[in-house]
């Protein structure tokens, strides 16, 4: 049996995976920034790769049935994608359409996005196909977005309803930054909590993940090291880096150098290394949490060696 | 016919073309194969309480088959698709199916299989976990006296699992490619087809029952789900569905086929390969060219 490397080798990786290139981006189309997150990178680029036959759809973050509720579907039109724009703060299990997809949708060339244990699991999926037949070469764009953590449906129902007290179906928007959950209401009310008081209602499983800006997506987004209204965009792959060019000679990004904004890639660096340090941590604190009966340590499964 | 022994024989004085032109083909179809011959590994297919479907699963890479028989491994053993009637010597035996172990010559062939083979593997769910097999108690139609199904590692020692009913034809065929550079490459692809083939490796030796149940015991309460779907999207029944960021498994519907378990990214994710995924899925896309 050969021995694998010990986990700690993620430590010795860049936190920000490998890239071509970096920058700070706005999308240019007015009516995506209306509905999207930060700087409707995902979206605009999903919408590019649909109209020029890149992908033949995307599995996005749909409504679900609840309230701030999303639901995996795909999308093959940009009012799809619109009605999908937007973080919703809780797991949208895209993976679940990913071999689906590629049956009762028919597509050929298909669209993804996801966190970045999502994009662990494409790749996974792509590399170790072991019930996925025929979707491994189907997987035409895999989009990441940048994430510290994430919540269960009744973890984010409480921290909105009970420390922000609004009701979820009147929230208009929810937002992450500078040390608070903050909530907006449809009638203009603000609410925030400190970030501190949320990490109970973290799922368990995000504190293993390894991973913050999305290593393994084509392209991946998200608002840290960006102004307000912005997203910092790594573009990663060859595909990756094929759709950007496109985009960007397509006139849909609005883009300024990374180094030319604040915070700037420092705050995104200053985070991966303190969200994958953290986790590290409780990954090899898994390995001593029980007792054996001759006193040495007890641990739990740990998935970075082995099934 | 012994009437027409004379007829015969003025055949071996004048030299008959025909017969001519058949020899040389023949030379020539040896000589094309043999450099080639010399570099490929053997593969063969061992099918015992199975449905086929593995096997077909193996003839699904259409092309594919053709390049990897052409280029990268011999079929020297496989039900309909060789016409050899015994276990022979092979570098890897793709073992379909569970054993039975009311059924002697079942037992017998797994036991030669694993002697004359290097890498032994448990191809698709039922030789890896039973699968539906694990549901039988004897009594159908045509043998009803044959009702104890057995999971191929409780008979043998099992190398590696490619989980699944049916499993992936990209699966295997990776599986292939790593293995013929495991056993063929230079120190560097021998390297990445170890660390490619370890965590399947390792999947033979966690055992040899698989169920949704996995998805609880050893993802959920472990403290390892994150939600991300690719249980249910996996899972060849559909007995998986996401409820509220989790999977929730109708278990009367699980096959036990073990697909969701390995397929999920919790269960293990080996960095040294995946993040290589680029590089690696050039490199598998290229030798299939």
């Amino acid at each position: 049996m050969p021995s694998r490397e010990p986990c700690s080798e993620v430590m010795n990786m860049d936190v920000l995976g490998n890239y071509k290139s970096v920058v700070s981006a706005r999308s240019t189309d007015k009516e995506i920034l209306k509905h999207s997150q930060d700087g409707g990178i995902i979206t605009t680029l999903f919408a590019y790769a649909l109209e020029e036959g890149i992908i033949d759809g995307a599995i996005v973050a749909g409504p679900g049935s609840e309230p701030w509720q999303p639901e995996p579907v795909v999308a093959t039109t940009k009012a799809e994608l619109l009605a999908a724009a937007g973080t919703r703060y809780n797991i949208s299990p895209n993976l679940c359409l990913i071999k689906e997809v590629t049956r009762s949708y028919g597509l050929d060339k298909v669209g993804i996005v996801g966190t970045p244990c999502q994009m662990q699991a494409v790749r996974k999926a792509q590399l170790y196909p072991i019930g996925l037949r025929d979707v491994d070469d189907k997987i035409a764009l895999a989009l990441g977005i940048f994430c510290m953590e994430n919540f269960s449906y009744q973890g984010l129902e409480a921290m909105v309803e009970d420390h922000c007290n609004q009701k979820m179906e009147s929230v208009k928007k929810m937002d992450i930054g500078k040390g608070k959950f903050t909530v907006y209401t449809e009638r203009g009310a603000v609410s925030q909590m400190p970030l501190k008081l949320i990490h109970k209602y973290v799922q368990p499983g995000c504190h293993v993940c390894l991973d913050y800006v999305a290593n393994l997506a084509d392209i991946s987004s998200g608002s840290v090291g960006s102004p307000d209204g912005w997203s910092t965009v790594f573009v990663r792959s060859t595909i990756g880096n094929g759709v950007w060019d496109g985009a960007i000679a397509a006139g849909l990004f609005e883009t300024k150098p990374i180094d030319k904004v604040k915070p700037g890639l420092d705050m995104v660096t200053k985070l991966a290394t303190e969200k994958i340090t953290k986790n590290q941590k409780n990954v090899d604190a898994r390995k001593t949490v029980g007792l054996k009966a001759d006193g040495t340590p007890k641990g739990l499964r740990n998935p970075y060696e082995g099934p | 016919m012994p009437g027409r022994t004379p007829e015969s024989k003025p055949e071996a004085k004048p030299p008959v073309k025909p017969s001519d032109v058949i020899v040389e083909e023949k030379v020539e179809v040896v000589q094309k194969e043999e450099k080639p011959v010399a570099e490929k590994i053997t593969i063969g297919e061992l099918h015992l309480s199975g449905c086929t479907g593995c096997l077909v699963t193996l003839a699904d890479n259409y092309a594919g088959l053709f390049k990897l028989l052409d280029d990268y491994a011999d079929l020297v053993y496989a039900l309909t698709l060789v016409d050899v009637r015994h276990v022979p010597e092979m570098d890897v035996c793709l073992v379909e199916g569970s054993c039975c172990l009311d059924d002697k010559l079942s037992v017998e062939e797994l036991k030669e299989a694993r002697a004359k083979s290097k890498v032994l593997v448990a191809y698709g769910g039922c030789a890896a976990y039973g699968n539906i097999t694990r549901f039988c108690r004897g009594g159908q139609w045509n043998q009803p006296g044959h009702e104890s199904y057995v999971p191929i590692s409780e008979v043998v020692d099992v190398d590696l699992y490619i989980p699944s009913c049916p499993p992936c034809p990209q699966e295997v065929r990776n599986v292939a490619v790593m293995a013929y550079l495991l056993l063929r490459g230079n120190a560097e692809q021998k390297k990445l087809a170890t660390a490619y083939l370890a965590p399947l490796m390792q999947l033979a030796q966690r055992g040899d029952t698989a169920c949704g149940c996995d998805l609880m015991y050893d993802v959920i309460n472990q403290g390892l789900c994150m939600g991300c779907g690719t249980c249910a999207g996996t899972c060849p029944v559909r007995a998986i569905t996401m409820e509220y960021g989790k999977p929730n498994v109708n278990r009367d519907q699980c096959i036990k086929c073990g697909a969701c378990y390995a397929q999920c990214p919790r269960s293990w994710l080996n960095f040294d390969v995946i993040n290589n995924y680029e590089g690696i899925m050039d490199a598998i896309k290229g030798a299939m060219q």
